[in-house]
């Protein structure tokens, strides 16, 4: 794919505005903070082949927040897996486009939307590598609240124990989840010395900073330890009405809003 | 049963290099032969059915048929939402066993009695659900299972189960099996029951027909209403509970079967099943059957 990912993660952000919109959808604000982390991944990272979505030597990314499927969604338009006229669908009745990820898309591993599921997927499919010495990679995006989930905690023990030094965990860590602040809610910190004593090779960066994500994600692996990169982020970054605000977890924007936040993704 | 279970996947593993087993951290002096002849093939998670389940489906879907093994309710009801979402609906190549079925670990109480899960297994689309009453039916099962790709549940008992069925018996993919033929009534057991229901028959005189079921999902709605026109009157036998379960399979058989104008009668049925109850006191096996009412 030959996008600049600055600009890939402009148009997922504009794509996931006009789909919420045009659904009356939610979720935006996780869909905003993720936006540059899969900007990154598929403009520079992800080895695939939009003409053959199994292709047996793509590397495999596990979208966890299913949540957030917009960005997912816009993503996988830009890269061309379908059209934009396919993604048009979008909620619409008998459109695989649900608004929770749904593996009948092309391009899209594995069904998500209940949280604390695709990481012990992630952790199969790298073992799976592991055992027939395949060199194709593992990614799966969480968001920080569902790291509650219990079975997160067994496969966060799981990929170091194996070794699964082919795996790359990318953490949202937008601060806010459901119905409140992380913090508040049912705190993560200190999240890094977590990771570290359990093992894995810990990187934090700014998950804004495409340089940075770009940097860590091409680091030499550390042999034997998977990774997990922390990427601090804002939950509704690019549109400074919905930064930070919890409320967009749940809204969808009026007209005139989106006509502000297009305003703002276009500066 | 378990052991058929197992020398009949090592027996399969040396033919399909695809067959993976993951174990929860259970099945001591049972998993040994295929841990060490397939070493690559085989992983024990830990104490961690969620993650087992889905580790399954990241094996399954690299092209392994991947058996999860594990006590009861732990591969079962522990990790139910793993099962719908990430192996049924995906229609993912793992196959779950469930040692221990029914009061098969009676005196281990209330947590190692497996009493609900088949009805709350046979609502999940895709899945195939299967409770084998013998070593002979527990070994052909999990062949089958070898042998097909899907998602499917194995509930087997424990160690030391005799056979009911003569060493010939060849099953069939779905199919009823029948033991004695009867008059008037026909019994229909799934699981381990079949051994009690034909010593009862026999030995009570009873004159009932009997026939062992061990595929509850898919049921065959044929050899049902064949079994309709031969009898008046069935009896279900299962050790689960009375809601949900095996007897209630047959009743909604039976009346998708007279709605669709294949019957033309619905035989009467009566249920054998546990009376919707937990049994906190220790006992055998079949000490807590008799408690539960599990008698003809």
């Amino acid at each position: 794919m030959n996008l600049d990912s600055v600009l890939l993660a402009k148009q997922i952000r504009k794509t996931c505005l006009e789909l919420v919109h045009a659904a009356n959808a939610s979720h935006i604000g996780g869909a905003f903070s993720v936006a540059d982390l899969l900007a990154v991944l598929y403009a520079n990272i992800l080895k695939y082949d939009v003409s053959n979505a199994d292709d047996p030597a793509r590397d495999r990314l596990f979208y966890s927040k299913g949540h957030a499927c917009t960005a997912l969604y816009a993503v996988l338009k830009e890269a061309g897996f379908y059209t934009a006229n396919d993604l048009a669908t979008f909620s619409v009745n008998g459109s695989y486009f649900t608004t929770h990820v749904n593996h009948n898309v092309p391009g899209i591993e594995l069904s998500t939307g209940s949280l604390g599921h695709a990481l012990s997927v992630a952790c199969g499919s790298a073992l799976a590598a592991k055992r027939k010495a395949a060199s194709w990679r593992v990614y799966c995006i969480l968001s920080d609240g569902e790291l509650d989930e219990g079975s997160n905690l067994e496969a966060l023990l799981f990929a170091p124990h194996h070794e699964l030094d082919n795996l790359t965990v990318i953490i949202d860590y937008n601060k806010i989840q459901s119905l409140g602040a992380v913090e508040e809610v049912l705190g993560l910190e200190p999240l890094a010395d977590k990771f570290i004593s359990f093992g894995w090779q810990v990187i934090e960066l700014d998950g804004h900073d495409h340089e940075a994500i770009q940097t860590a994600l091409t680091k030499p692996i550390k042999v034997g330890k998977p990774t997990v990169v922390i990427a601090h982020t804002i939950k509704g970054k690019g549109v400074d009405f919905m930064e930070n605000q919890l409320a967009w977890h749940y809204k969808s924007p009026t007209s005139a809003q989106v006509e502000e936040a297009m305003h703002q993704l276009n500066a | 049963m378990r052991t058929a279970f197992i020398e009949q996947l090592v027996l399969e593993a040396t033919r399909h290099d695809n067959i993976f087993l993951l174990v929860g951290d259970l099945g001591y002096s049972v998993v040994e032969p295929f841990a060490q002849q397939f070493p690559d093939r085989y992983l024990n998670v830990g104490i961690a059915e969620q993650n087992m389940t889905g580790v399954a489906v990241g094996l399954a879907r690299e092209g392994y048929n991947v058996f999860t093994y594990s006590i009861g309710n732990f591969p079962t009801l522990r990790c139910m939402e793993q099962i719908r979402y990430d192996v049924c609906y995906h229609e993912a190549n793992v196959k779950i066993v469930a040692v221990g079925g029914g009061y098969a670990y009676g005196p281990l109480g209330v947590s190692h009695h497996t009493t609900e899960e088949l009805g709350m297994l046979r609502t999940i689309p895709n899945l195939n659900v299967l409770a084998p009453a013998d070593p002979i039916e527990a070994r052909q099962l999990t062949s089958m299972l070898c042998n097909m790709t899907g998602p499917a549940y194995l509930r087997i008992g424990k160690a030391g189960e005799p056979l009911v069925h003569a060493v010939d018996t060849i099953l069939q993919w779905g199919r009823f099996i029948p033991v004695l033929s009867g008059v008037n009534t026909v019994v229909l057991s799934t699981g381990a029951m079949l051994k009690y229901a034909k010593d009862s028959i026999v030995a009570n005189q009873l004159g009932y027909g009997l026939v062992s079921v061990p595929f509850i999902k898919p049921l065959n709605l044929d050899d049902l209403a064949q079994l309709s026109t031969q009898y008046e009157r069935i009896l279900t036998i299962e050790e689960h509970q009375r809601s949900g379960g095996f007897g209630s399979a047959i009743l909604e058989g039976l009346h998708d079967l007279h709605e669709q104008g294949r019957i033309s009668a619905i035989p009467r049925v009566k249920r054998v099943a546990i009376p919707d109850r937990f049994i906190s006191v220790s006992g055998t096996q079949n000490y807590l059957r008799d408690l539960a009412g599990l008698t003809l």
